[in-house]
């Protein structure tokens, strides 16, 4: 491992630069801390005219292949849009119906990606991935749910756990073992049997996520290879993750910082102690730290090859520990208000600890990253 | 993603092809390492043969075209595009070379005179730093003023066409090997604020009245003098800048200093550190019986280290992206100076606790461990959290300046 021997390539051009002032610029309008938990209030988790709004103006189908009728963009600008959401705690299945599509995109199977792209990148259609099981794994192989033939095509059964915005999508794609091997098949989420979808109590109450049980349900196989297409979806999560909490960070500090400015205490504002002033810059210099090496991975991301994969759980990790380090510290700098459910400081905290769990947390990618450094 | 380069950057291919010439002429020419122990940095050229040695490589690298590529021509630099001379940099590194003597020349003495500088005075000094010819050391800290450098008393009157100095200076680095000095004095102390009638002076060390006194170090090592004045007289166009103005550019040059602002001549001006010689070193060493590099806590913050290594170097990436820097546009720049020396100092220590019942033994021990180098490196990167405002002060700046905090 030679650090100065690898690429410090970062790419973001003005078409990325557009899309990420275009999403910042919703969110600051549209997604203010308020809204936000107007949203959380509400049984779905998401406001549908935002979500329309995303979709109209090709979020949704940012990184689709140009002839699904997408804009053909890197992953990287997946990134550009997850930030800034981020940053105004955004929730809804923007994150879901990204990654199953671009799980639909990379296998390469033509006929559900006729079906479901053209769709999906205009929003008409929303999905979500389910890779997880009860027991925790962040491994996508770690499969047990079972796909299994019978004379009308596949039957699946099994438990898939933290389904993002599983019932306010139409498509399900599961991780399931088909004769042993690893498959991505395709559920229509009406076909489902009242009850098997329950919603799961997070600690962020802005997100959404769902316990799925299946039980002889029907299912379409997709078609390419299952275990490629697993492995890029989870990494493709944690990127995404990694820019979700990026934003969270920046958001954080923002509102700490405000607080700091405002509240004085003996005679005066309480950021002028070093006491605060100190480990607030050391936060916003990880933050910083942060950003380079989220920029870095949305640059080098392909879902396979080592570098894509040792700079995405770099920054999953780091920008992991910082934002529920960032979000940690401003309650506490915040005081007794900072303790109430009524100060904004915990929305942060609350999405931090949710979002650092999801796609593998700072301690699965470090100890993964040992057998890539070392 | 088109990313449209600026008129004058050379492209790709230009600058793959100045990689492997100087990547060949550093194979040839790298000095082949003397019998004596080279120091850490330029703040620890304590041995005459130490400081010749160091000399010579500097001229060479100059000779080479190597060095300055981004000053003009007519101060003895290419006036070539910045660019050239971060290959330089990172390739000098990479190859392990000793670092440049005159750092203080180089990084922001030069840089300062070159922003201020009256024609004459760039002419006079400028080709000198380059070629090492003159080394430069700096006048700043007193005795009962380091962190609080406004409160300088160093006294300068004029008298004639001289200036009379009167006072001292302390850790003046390079002090023994210096023939000028870029001086904060005080030529006003009735101006009213202490950041008033303050003066920055180029000011020549060699001359009646200045008296040096070499200070060991905690590594045994030495590097920085005492210099006191007593009624020194140095000509008056030495001043740089306006009387009275010298805080500002103090401040101007603190700011090359701490790598905040560019146009440094280039070079390294320390041994380079990398994770990667830790990881080495983690496989030499056992504890408890095991290779280091086998113990689970051994290994998590090897990828810990490796992790922030990737994040400085992606932050020098990303700090010449302005898309990506537009929020808080002096941000990575204002922090390098930090970041770099704290995280040189914990990998350091870290290095010295892969040693185990051997990290006691230092350097001139038979069985120290690489010669004792990570205990010297580790007592040594204190140079760099200290000396050029200590990191707690760039965390005040960082925060008020940044961060918008109010100041303590
Ligand atoms: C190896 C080395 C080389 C050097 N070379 C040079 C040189 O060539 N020329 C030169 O002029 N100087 C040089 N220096 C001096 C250096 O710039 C000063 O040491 C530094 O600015 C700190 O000043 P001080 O040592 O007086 O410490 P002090 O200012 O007395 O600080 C003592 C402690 O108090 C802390 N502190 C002080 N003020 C504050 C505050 N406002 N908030 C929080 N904490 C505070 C400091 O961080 C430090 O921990 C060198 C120093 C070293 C170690």
């Amino acid at each position: 491992m030679t650090a100065t021997e690898e690429s410090t390539e970062i790419r973001f051009g003005e078409d990325l630069d557009l899309l990420a002032k275009s999403a910042s610029d919703v969110m600051r309008d549209r997604c203010t801390l308020e809204a936000v938990r107007a949203s959380a209030a509400t049984d779905t988790g998401y406001d549908e005219a935002l979500l329309a709004q995303i979709a109209e103006l090709g979020f949704l189908g940012a990184a689709l292949p140009e002839r699904y009728g997408g804009a053909g963009l890197p992953a990287a600008a997946l990134v550009a849009m997850a930030e800034p959401m981020g940053r105004y705690l955004y929730s809804g299945p923007f994150v879901a119906s990204t990654l199953a599509g671009q799980l639909l995109a990379y296998i390469d199977d033509p006929i559900s990606q006729q079906t479901y792209l053209p769709q999906l990148a205009r929003g008409e259609l929303l999905a979500s991935p389910a890779l997880y099981e009860p027991d925790g794994s962040y491994d996508p192989l770690a499969i047990v749910t079972t796909a299994s033939r019978d004379a009308a095509g596949l039957l699946l059964s099994g438990i898939k756990t933290g389904v993002l915005d599983a019932a306010n999508v139409g498509l399900l794609l599961v991780s399931a073992l088909c004769d042993g091997e690893p498959a991505v098949v395709a559920v229509q989420r009406t076909s489902l049997p009242d009850g098997s979808i329950t919603r799961e109590t997070l600690i962020d109450e802005t997100r959404r996520s769902y316990r799925i049980v299946f039980d002889d349900t029907p299912a379409v196989r997709i078609g390419g290879d299952a275990t490629q297409g697993l492995r890029f979806v989870h990494q493709l999560g944690a990127l995404m993750m990694a820019a979700d909490m990026s934003g969270g960070t920046i958001g954080s500090i923002d509102l700490t910082i405000d607080y700091l400015q405002t509240r004085t205490q003996f005679g005066r504002p309480i950021g002028s102690y070093q006491a605060l002033k100190h480990p607030m810059v050391d936060i916003f210099v990880a933050s910083e730290h942060g950003r380079s090496l989220l920029y870095h991975a949305a640059t080098v991301f392909d879902g396979e090859s080592r570098a894509s994969e040792c700079a995405v759980r770099m920054a999953k990790a780091h920008c992991g520990s910082t934002f529920t380090h960032a979000a940690d510290r401003s309650i506490q700098f915040h005081g007794a208000i900072g303790f109430t459910y009524e100060c904004h400081a915990q929305l942060f905290l609350r999405r931090a600890q949710w979002a650092e769990y999801q796609f593998g947390d700072t301690r699965h990618h470090r100890r993964n990253l040992q057998a890539l450094l070392l | 993603m088109t990313e449209v380069p600026p008129a004058e950057t050379p492209s790709p291919e230009e600058f793959a092809t100045f990689r492997q010439e100087v990547r060949t002429w550093l194979q040839r020419n790298a000095p082949t390492p003397p019998a004596f122990q080279l120091p850490d940095s330029f703040m620890e050229v304590g041995k005459p043969e130490q400081f010749a040695f160091l000399q010579a490589w500097q001229r060479k690298v100059y000779e080479a075209g190597y060095l300055g590529m981004a000053w003009p021509t007519e101060y003895g630099g290419r006036g070539r595009p910045q660019a050239y001379q971060r290959i330089v940099d990172s390739e000098m590194a990479r190859a392990n070379v000793p670092f440049m003597v005159n750092v203080i020349g180089l990084m922001w003495a030069g840089p300062v005179i070159m922003q201020l500088g009256t024609e004459t005075q760039k002419r006079r000094y400028l080709p000198k730093i380059l070629s090492g010819e003159e080394i430069w050391c700096q006048g700043f800290s007193e005795p009962e003023h380091g962190s609080d450098l406004a409160a300088a008393t160093t006294t300068a009157v004029r008298d004639g066409d001289e200036y009379v100095l009167n006072g001292t200076k302390i850790w003046t680095s390079l002090g023994t090997e210096a023939k000028h000095m870029i001086l904060l004095a005080r030529t006003d102390p009735n101006a009213g604020s202490k950041y008033k009638g303050l003066t920055f002076f180029l000011a020549p060390v060699d001359v009646e009245g200045v008296e040096k006194r070499p200070i060991q170090k905690m590594t045994g090592e030495y590097g920085f003098n005492e210099t006191r004045f007593d009624n020194a007289r140095i000509p008056a166009d030495c001043v740089l800048g306006q009387v009275g103005e010298g805080w500002s550019v103090a401040v101007t040059t603190l700011m090359f200093e701490r790598g905040a602002s560019e146009g440094q001549a280039g070079g390294l001006a320390m041994v380079p550190l990398r994770v990667s010689d830790v990881v080495e070193l983690a496989r030499q060493c056992r504890l408890d019986g095991v290779p280091a590099i086998e113990d689970p806590q051994v290994r998590d913050r090897l990828v810990g280290f490796a992790i922030e290594e990737r994040a400085h170097a992606l932050n020098m990436a990303r700090a010449r992206n302005q898309a990506l820097t537009r929020d808080r546009p002096f941000a990575i720049m204002m922090m390098n100076k930090l970041t770099f020396s704290e995280f040189r100092r914990r990998l350091s220590a870290f290095a010295v606790s892969l040693e185990g019942a051997n990290a006691g033994r230092y350097m001139g021990d038979p069985h120290a461990i690489e010669g004792g180098e990570w205990q010297r490196h580790y007592m040594n990167a204190f140079s760099a959290t200290i000396g050029g405002g200590t990191s707690e002060i760039q965390r005040n700046i960082i925060g008020e300046r940044l961060l918008g905090l109010a100041k303590g």
